[in-house]
């Protein structure tokens, strides 16, 4: 594990900033994306997440973490949020949120799972479901910063409308120098997918993925059962436990 | 200090119980959610231990077997992570700090502070007055059966008066310290020490 950033710690205090909300873009069924114009963020690095606070008439407040889904180099911060029918938070962001509404962000938040083009590739990403947030993060700041290191993408979803930034993602993937992107649709497929119908595995991990002679910086964002499948797979084939950087979230609590 | 602008529509969950269980910006879960940042390490109980260290100078080591050996303590506790979830009357059980020093033949901790260290590379600092008089175990069981890997087993520490990510998994050595020094996550932003109550998430809460 102990290849870390040598940034130094933040030491003044992360302040609440309120937050409007500029645009709302409809993801998937289930999911959004917000983007906000925060007023003094200070930037932050592909990976780092916040920490949302809302505030009700009566005072009543509630906060969760969300990963960053923006480059440092766009104009709006970009979180995207997947609603989780028995949750408290999600909701509201990924159904009641409109365009003016404000409330409040403080970050960003973490050091480790953090990926900038100075540090270089191969890049290789692992997502399932919206755990692809973080890990857009680091793929639109490649395109912003004009990095050429070689990355690749292995994003499972469960059908083919699950896909989130399914069409940015494709451009990004057209793009000379762009991200190969391999898609796997586990629950449902479209007539004529030609693709991966399978969780991600050992064997795909091994026919798609980056070889462990080209030393990748692997990150993986998903729910724990896609972390704890994956994760083994990849020091069987030869990854550095140092290199693989995990992120996880479950139904309730971890990020997102 | 200015009001924080009302989220137009929003009402919330109303936490079931009191104030007295749930710290400042935390929200109840009946999930464990797992949060590592890297791949759960695997060790065999045959080739695990867990040592006690002044500094260099070694000052207790034990196998699984002698682990487990020990006098055991049950713990009924409410967990808080710092990415805002707790759950609430959490089953653990282990071997107190206290039992370990002890067993070190130690009658007092030699230093004020503690790095644990883990497999994987983890760490984190906690003063050894959080670790002692009952606080903390090493918990190798988690509502009645074995701590599974992606929980932090076979043994992690239990702290848990501070947020979560100090209750370090995989835990293998305890290493005392004359003065306070952060960890992994206390060295990316994270508060030094943690306390849930007073809400210390962040360098400088």
């Amino acid at each position: 594990m102990p290849e870390t950033d040598t940034t130094p710690a933040e030491e003044r205090r992360l302040l609440w900033r309120t937050v409007e909300v500029r645009q709302v873009i409809e993801e998937t069924a289930r999911a959004r994306s917000l983007l906000l114009s925060v007023p003094g963020w200070p930037s932050h690095r592909p990976g780092q997440h916040l920490d949302v606070r809302l505030t009700a008439e009566d005072g009543y407040q509630a906060q969760r973490s969300y990963s960053i889904a923006s480059a440092p180099e766009a104009p709006l911060l970009a979180i995207t949020v997947e609603r989780i029918d028995d949750g408290e938070v999600s909701p509201y962001l990924a159904g009641e949120v409109r365009v003016g509404d404000r409330f409040e962000v403080r970050g960003p938040i973490g050091g480790y799972f953090v990926w900038t083009a100075a540090l270089g590739g191969p890049l290789f990403l692992i997502a399932g479901g919206s755990g692809i947030a973080p890990l857009m993060a680091m793929l639109r700041h490649r395109a912003a910063a004009g990095s050429h290191a070689p990355a690749l993408l292995v994003y499972s979803s469960r059908t083919f409308a699950d896909i989130i930034y399914r069409e940015e993602l494709n451009r990004l993937a057209a793009a000379s120098d762009g991200p190969r992107v391999v898609h796997t649709l586990t629950r449902q497929q479209p007539a004529g997918w030609t693709g991966a119908t399978r969780r991600i595995d050992r064997d795909m991990l091994a026919e798609t993925g980056i070889a462990a002679s080209a030393r990748p910086r692997i990150f993986v964002c998903g729910p724990t059962s896609l972390v704890e499948q994956t994760t083994p797979s990849l020091l069987a084939l030869g990854h550095a436990a140092s290199l693989i950087k995990t992120e996880r979230f479950g139904p309730t609590g971890g990020l997102r | 200090m200015q009001d924080p602008p009302i989220a137009r529509g929003f009402r919330g969950k109303r936490p079931p119980v009191g104030n007295d269980r749930l710290p400042p910006g935390q929200h109840l879960t009946s999930d464990f959610p797992v949060l590592s940042a890297g791949p759960t390490p695997t060790t065999r109980l045959d080739s695990w231990s867990l040592a006690l260290q002044n500094g260099g100078a070694l000052l207790g080591k034990w196998s699984w077997q002698e682990f487990e050996g020990l006098p055991q303590t049950q713990l009924k506790v409410d967990i808080h992570c710092v990415t805002t979830w707790s759950k609430l009357d959490t089953h653990w059980q282990g071997v107190t700090i206290d039992t370990l020093l002890q067993a070190a033949g130690l009658s007092a901790p030699p230093q004020p502070f503690v790095m644990l260290h883990c497999d994987g590379g983890y760490t984190t600092n906690v003063p050894v007055k959080d670790l002692i008089n009952g606080k903390a175990m090493i918990a190798t069981h988690y509502e009645g059966t074995p701590l599974p890997p992606e929980h932090g087993g076979p043994a992690r520490l239990l702290l848990p008066h501070l947020y979560f990510w100090k209750s370090a998994k995989w835990v293998r050595r305890l290493r005392f310290m004359p003065h306070d020094e952060p960890g992994f996550w206390e060295s990316l932003g994270y508060h030094l020490y943690g306390d849930p109550w007073r809400e210390q998430r962040y360098a400088g809460d």
